[in-house]
């Protein structure tokens, strides 16, 4: 998308918070970030014609959530069939449907009562249909027991161990400790995350993000409209979705795909940077999609930050903490922050690009990546302020 | 009373649950460029034919990854199943599926150990393929 390099811009962030019970329903967490993210830009619902949002069968219409915010007609509300993977996606759809001229100012949400509700975690239909028929008859279930197959192919190929994945832990988690929306914020150590109690070889508990109750939003609009809001725009200098051949039938099927060592990322990364006009060494902040640990470094080796196999080297020595080389996930991640499917880490680099992310500030930040996704299929974002 | 998830046969699928039963693990082949593929579909990914036929395989293979489940999920499912191993497994023909490794010690499983099919009836319509190893 080179020819919309800067053109289009983040104005507004919003979010609720992020709990184990929000005692309220998705529609309420929906319409409350997205009520926060309008009147973060300077703006009121009338304003709003456009809302995205991705989901799993656990959320709310975007058309419904258009209603609870009294917007009589919106042009444009459109629901992802998507969990992570779509969570850089939806911006990139509210650029296509502002260039488009099928909308203005377009919302972009993601609402969960993660833990309280519908848990993503949980098991399965005791009826094994399509796809699921030759994974779910074997046990083979869960998000973490799906990872846990492309981890240990990276441990197989390039001899990775769980101390080297642990270091992604404790650093975000150090990071949540500064955050005021992070549900974890008690530091751990490797101790403590080694001794983690095992929960599907090679995941330990502190491998495994955590469960959310909660909604956050981001509203997008033109270059042009953002010079006469409240912030300093966040513009989209690029974007890339989608992942190598193969890519299976549903988000947990991974039986078609080549090399489980590497994901989607490798196959967006030329046309990330070729749109962004900048390159891995350039980016200030990184918000990484951490759904477990292992996903960062499949992520970092496919866009280019090191070379296949020397994520979990790449990672150590303080360069991903604050003051590092490349600070990674510095609101605590899906790992400590919470669980609203990766658009909190748009939300954090929005705040990091402001320089409003208080305690946890990377002085200087002008560019930043973030991620969605981490197995088959993704999509990536390079902003700058 | 078999409490676990069971395959639910369909058009493109019921041939390999079929073969199961019979005690043969048969992949499709696509009779247009010959390429063999599980899991079934009714169009080839490589040349697009519609035409397939299932073809035997010789059932051993070897493991390319795989996992130990120690917390089991659903826990009243699964409870008295862990610590079990689920794999994909590279069979010689040339295609990967994913089932468990039974009758071994779930830490003594490793990349390239060699596997061979066994089959575990578990309904009277459904039987699984699983793997031990050779």
């Amino acid at each position: 998308m080179r020819a919309l390099r800067d053109k289009y811009a983040i104005v507004g962030t919003g979010y609720t918070d992020y709990s184990k019970n929000s005692g309220t329903t998705v529609l309420n967490l929906a319409t409350e970030a997205c009520l926060n993210a309008v009147g973060d830009a300077g703006l009121t619902p009338d304003d709003i014609d456009g809302l995205v949002s991705f989901q799993f069968n656990d959320s709310v219409p975007a058309m419904s959530v258009a209603g609870a915010m009294g917007i009589e007609a919106a042009g444009y509300a459109v629901d992802i069939a998507g969990g992570g993977n779509a969570a850089n996606l939806v911006v990139l759809n509210a650029i296509a449907a502002i260039e488009a001229g099928l909308a203005k100012n377009v919302l972009c949400f993601r609402a969960m009562n993660g833990r309280s509700g519908f848990r993503l975690g949980g098991g399965r239909d005791m009826q094994a249909h399509g796809i699921t028929q030759f994974t779910a008859p074997f046990g083979w279930i869960t998000y973490p027991q799906a990872m846990a197959m492309w981890c240990r192919r990276h441990m197989v190929k390039y001899g990775t161990t769980s101390e080297q994945l642990g270091t992604l832990a404790v650093t975000f988690r150090d990071n949540a400790a500064l955050n005021p929306r992070a549900m974890q914020r008690q530091p751990i150590s490797m101790d403590d995350y080694l001794s983690a109690r095992p929960i599907v070889d090679p995941f330990r508990m502190l491998d495994i993000c955590l469960e959310s109750d909660g909604a956050c939003a981001v509203l997008v609009t033109s270059a042009d409209r953002a010079k006469d809001m409240r912030h300093a725009p966040v513009y989209v200098m690029s974007g890339a979705n989608g992942g190598g051949a193969n890519q299976g039938d549903d988000l947990f099927d991974c039986l078609r795909w080549e090399d489980h060592s590497e994901n989607y990322s490798a196959y967006i990364a030329d046309d990330l940077w070729r749109g962004a006009g900048v390159g891995p060494e350039d980016i200030d902040v990184a918000e990484i999609y951490d759904c477990f640990t292992y996903s960062v470094v499949a992520q970092l080796e496919g866009l280019g930050f090191c070379q296949p196999g020397e994520g979990p080297d790449f990672v150590q020595g303080g360069r991903i903490a604050r003051d590092g080389a490349l600070p990674l996930n510095t609101h605590g991640g899906l790992l400590s922050e919470a669980y609203i499917h990766g658009l909190n880490h748009v939300v954090e680099a929005v705040d990091q690009l402001r320089g409003d992310a208080g305690p946890r500030q990377i002085p200087g930040a002008e560019i930043a990546l973030t991620t969605a996704g981490a197995m088959t299929v993704g999509s990536a974002l390079v902003l700058r302020n | 009373m078999y409490n676990k998830p069971v395959p639910v046969p369909d058009a493109d699928t019921e041939p390999f649950w079929s073969a199961c039963r019979e005690g043969r693990l048969s992949v499709q082949c696509c009779r247009g460029c010959g390429a063999k593929r599980l899991p079934p579909e009714r169009y080839c990914p490589k040349c697009h034919g519609a035409e397939s036929e299932w073809q035997d395989v010789s059932g051993k293979g070897k493991v390319y990854s795989w996992i130990v489940v120690r917390h089991p999920v659903p826990g009243d499912v699964y409870g008295a199943d862990v610590p079990y191993v689920v794999a994909l497994i590279d069979l010689e023909e040339g295609v990967r599926m994913a089932s468990n490794i039974i009758d071994c010690d779930p830490d003594s499983v490793s990349a390239d150990m060699a596997v061979e099919v066994v089959f575990e009836v578990v309904t009277e319509e459904i039987t699984l393929p699983k793997f031990r190893p050779l």
